[in-house]
């Protein structure tokens, strides 16, 4: 066992860590404070080929194996969460199209998806459904050579530039996925403002009335929508956002050390301060253990092991509720600055926040999670006892 | 395919708990696993048996019990044999 990133990895961080002290940073508050993420960013990225970081370099994608992923996560959700969110639900489609589109929707799709000249969006929430998320009641009939989509898609990421959906809906009663493109007839996309946290990522509403899409959109097959292209597309973005949650914790815990070395209180720094110290200490180590569940799970899924699956989910869970404890022992510490817009820890809370309720909230990965527990219990305990049998037989 | 069979079976039994799974019976009719069972599955089929399961793989026909998993992988094997 080696339990340490490749040389070619390091490269990879300390270019990506680069660009976002560079490009992304200096920007981020603004980002937060106008509900908007300016095209020139995105151009950013899409120039550095990380939008096609997923996507194999025979669709013009960089390429990345997934602990490269991860750390290009890592690194943009320490910049700003919004933009991770854009990397995030960009790659989740270009994944879906990838493994489950047909040849024309790859041809037509991937190549425009990694040089970022498309957008990519992912549309399964609705006004009533999120967590039962097969429970959606979009629906799709087929008519002529089209389908015709009528529903309500709610939350989604990047709406409002997205120039496809990955719109979820049921054909005949059973869960299918459609590409619907923007300009698409019937379909109105509606800005969502005002929200918690990640507020530069542009979230919209789409409002499908009688849309019509042509027959060669459906991905994948009638009825694997949820099962397979969702499941799929959902790994990918949990593993995306639990890196990302390092990259905020991260932040914070950067913003701390220095913030605790500079102001005093009762004649010391506020870092000789034990209790403040214990804090530190406590994001150290938690950062530590998400970090290493997220190379964990990103190595998994590199050698395509099916376990990848529940430790991504794991890491997710992990990840994104210390995100959140990071974030608001990083305001106490800051104290009235925490507070306030000047310090960017109180965005850093917000944005945390958010991870604990997209890509299955915390309590649904505690239900899965523990579900695996017993699931594995059960099965090492037949394991055994079959072993021993068969040690009694010999 | 005796060996595929017994990778399967053990594949499964880490979610059918302690049922001892026959080889024809229907997985399906034991009832809704997790939602991220089928994908597991997906993963566990290509990892295993170096095979892709693409969109026209994915009927329930082709994941319905052991040999109709077993009987997929032949279909498969003789056409990345024969290519
Ligand atoms: C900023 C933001 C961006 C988003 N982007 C997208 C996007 O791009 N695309 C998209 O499709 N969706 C998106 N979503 C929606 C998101 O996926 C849902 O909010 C999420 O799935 C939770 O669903 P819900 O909000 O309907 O909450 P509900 O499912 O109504 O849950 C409410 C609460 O009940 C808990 N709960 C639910 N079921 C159980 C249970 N069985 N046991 C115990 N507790 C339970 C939940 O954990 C939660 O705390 C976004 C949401 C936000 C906030």
């Amino acid at each position: 066992m080696k339990l340490e990133l490749t040389s070619q990895q390091k490269d990879n961080c300390s270019s990506f860590r680069a660009f976002v002290d560079e490009e992304i940073v200096p920007h981020a508050d603004r980002i937060d404070r106008e509900e908007r993420t300016p095209p020139e960013i995105i151009q950013k990225l899409a120039n550095k080929g990380y939008l096609g970081a997923i996507l194999p370099e025979d669709w013009g994608g960089t390429g990345m194996d997934a602990i490269a992923y991860g750390l290009l996560n890592e690194e943009i959700g320490r910049g700003c969460s919004s933009l991770r969110c854009l990397l995030t639900v960009h790659s989740m489609v270009a994944h879906a199209i990838l493994k489950w589109g047909s040849k024309f929707q790859k041809e037509h799709w991937l190549t425009k998806l990694a040089s970022g000249d498309a957008i990519a969006a992912f549309a399964l929430s609705e006004p009533n459904v999120g967590s039962d998320a097969k429970a959606v009641e979009t629906t799709a009939t087929l008519s002529g050579d089209s389908y015709i989509l009528n529903g309500q898609k709610k939350w989604i990421t990047y709406g409002q530039i997205a120039d496809v959906f990955l719109v979820f809906a049921k054909w005949e009663g059973k869960p299918s996925a459609f590409l619907v493109e923007k300009n698409s007839p019937g379909l109105s996309i509606k800005p969502i403002l005002g929200m918690l946290g990640v507020r530069g990522s542009m979230l919209a509403e789409l409002h499908l009335n009688n849309c019509q899409i042509p027959q060669e959109n459906l991905v994948c097959r009638q009825g694997f929508g949820f099962s397979h292209v969702a499941s799929s597309t959902l790994d990918l973005g949990r593993y995306s956002v639990a890196c990302g949650c390092v990259g905020i914790a991260q932040a914070c815990l950067e913003a701390c050390i220095e913030y605790t070395s500079k102001r005093k209180q009762f004649d010391v720094y506020l870092k000789e301060h034990q209790l403040i110290r214990q804090m530190i200490t406590d994001a150290i180590a938690n950062i530590k253990a998400a970090r290493l569940l997220c190379y964990q799970a990103g190595y998994l899924k590199d050698s395509g092991d099916p376990k990848s699956i529940m430790e991504t989910s794991i890491a997710k869970y992990f990840a994104s509720t210390i995100a959140t404890k990071v974030a608001n022992d990083a305001v106490q510490i800051h104290g009235g600055n925490g507070c306030s817009s000047e310090y960017p820890v109180q965005r850093y809370l917000r944005d945390a926040k958010i991870m604990e309720i997209i890509e299955g909230s915390t309590q649904i990965q505690q239900i899965t999670i523990a579900d695996y527990g017993y699931q594995e219990y059960i099965f090492s305990q037949n394991r055994s006892s079959t072993s021993q049998e068969l040690v009694a037989r010999t | 395919m005796k060996a595929a069979k017994d990778k399967i079976k053990k594949f499964l039994s880490q979610f059918f708990g302690d049922r001892d799974l026959q080889d024809d019976e229907d997985i399906f009719a034991l009832g809704f696993v997790n939602s991220m069972f089928a994908m597991q599955l997906v993963l566990f089929i290509e990892k295993e048996f170096e095979v892709t399961i693409e969109n026209e793989d994915l009927e329930f026909a082709n994941f319905r019990s052991i040999n109709s998993m077993v009987s997929l992988l032949e279909r498969k094997s003789t056409v990345l044999a024969r290519d």
